[in-house]
């Protein structure tokens, strides 16, 4: 088992280095059944010829928060989509894991849709951050963003061999506890994989950490043992996230876990200071001198990328 | 049976009736207290509920106040009160504890957020 840092325990010089997560994205790309990352904008178009097909995720969009460090997050946000367009081949889709908006208000939810709807990104997935069901379960958010395959909100689709399966782990939740999936959730997921045969290659996404990456802060889901369980005899499994606003990864046998950064502002790593809050002491001028910056994760351990192979930044 | 054991059993009784949220008019979510009533203020700071355990007497007003920069949500355990709306910086949800009991409450937003009322 490995863990990959966007942050390294070091120096907070060093962590502040490490920070090029607005306006960031991920460029995911499919060859021959394994996924391999891609910071966006990177000069990425030699790589993309043989994948396969690629897609772009996206996260923590969190419109209508201004405040320090980001007083504008839909101009970091534009930034990220226009990074997409500019991939020399297109991207088959988008995938947005969560918080689209940061109090799940009306006006929020139609800044979002105009932003994507502006950039003309195509084809974009959604699911629910615990920031898009405040108040009301989740329905405004599904009412417009929702695929509708079933009553829970969770979905499957195929796209060029591959099969993708977007959960929901951010309703009902526990006092004391993390995300949860639920026994509906479950037993639909078991069912949907029960046909296919393990040589194809699943992504698995949701906004919180389907690991329990650090649950004091509550950066995890009560119920994802359950759900991994139904994932063990596929032979590449990648778990995708948002939520906590920053790169871990984590190798775990076939099934390699990945929390995306922010378009709106940076956390701290696990741990580091009182709680999950933004980073406030970044300045305008530092958030923007880190856009885009790339070759900024630190690698524990000698065969960290043993599974996905390229640097994610 | 004596005073004391009589007292025993009404206070139980009374306890187990607010444990169930049979009765929603036991509380009172507003933003001002009534009059003449003493206002118990809980801070919302760095993740955490300050204190993560307030005594209160009965007909106790607790206002919560977000002192972080991330919303919370005030959410009553089992529904024995209203959730607050999301709670932006600084802005501030009371609720009016008119009945004794154990009242757990959590930020639903970020439910590793616990804390209780123990109204008496
Ligand atoms: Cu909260």
């Amino acid at each position: 088992m490995q863990d990959i840092h966007d942050h390294p325990a070091g120096g907070r010089r060093q962590f502040l280095k490490c920070m090029a997560w607005a306006g960031a994205g991920t460029l995911w790309l499919m060859k021959s059944g394994v996924l391999h990352a891609q910071p966006l904008g990177a000069g990425t178009s030699g790589t993309a010829k043989d994948a396969s097909f690629s897609f772009v995720q996206i996260s923590d969009s969190h419109i209508g928060f201004h405040k320090a460090p980001n007083m504008d997050v839909a101009a970091t946000l534009r930034q990220s989509l226009a990074l997409i367009n500019a991939q020399g081949s297109r991207p088959a889709f988008v995938l947005h894991t969560g918080d689209l908006t940061h109090l799940s208000k009306p006006e929020e939810f139609d800044t979002l849709s105009g932003l994507m709807q502006e950039a003309h990104v195509g084809r974009t997935f959604y699911v629910p951050g615990e920031h898009d069901v405040i108040g009301d379960n989740g329905a405004e958010f599904f009412r417009r963003f929702g695929e509708r395959q079933q009553a829970g909100g969770w979905y499957s689709f195929d796209q060029g061999g591959v099969h993708f399966v977007g959960l929901i782990n951010v309703l009902n939740l526990r006092a004391g506890g993390l995300g949860s999936l639920g026994v509906d959730q479950l037993a639909w997921l078991k069912n949907d994989l029960a046909g296919l045969s393990p040589d194809t290659p699943l992504v698995v996404f949701a906004h919180m950490p389907l690991w329990p990456l650090y649950p004091s802060w509550g950066w995890g889901t009560d119920d994802s043992a359950e759900a991994l369980s139904y994932l063990r005899r596929f032979g590449s499994v990648s778990v995708l996230n948002g939520h906590i606003h920053q790169i871990q990864q984590k190798v775990e046998g076939t099934i390699t876990f990945y929390t995306a950064r922010s378009t709106a502002y940076p956390q701290p790593p696990p741990g580091v200071g009182p709680g999950p809050g933004p980073l406030q002491s970044v300045t305008a001028d530092a958030l923007h001198r880190y856009l885009g910056i790339r070759d900024v994760r630190h690698v524990r351990g000698v065969d960290a990328l043993a599974v996905t192979d390229e640097v994610l930044s | 049976m004596t005073a004391v054991a009589a007292l025993r059993a009404v206070c139980t009784l009374m306890v187990m009736v607010a444990l169930c949220g049979m009765d929603r008019s036991a509380v009172a979510a507003d933003a001002s207290p009534p009059k003449g009533v003493k206002v118990y203020q809980v801070d919302i700071r760095n993740f955490a509920f300050a204190p993560k355990a307030l005594t209160v007497p009965q007909g106790a007003h607790v206002v919560w106040t977000n002192r972080d920069e991330e919303p919370h949500v005030v959410t009553s355990a089992g529904s024995l009160f209203a959730s607050s709306k999301a709670l932006d910086t600084s802005d501030s949800y009371g609720v009016t504890f008119s009945k004794p009991g154990t009242y757990t409450y959590y930020c639903s937003i970020h439910p590793m957020m616990v804390g209780t009322i123990i109204v008496q």
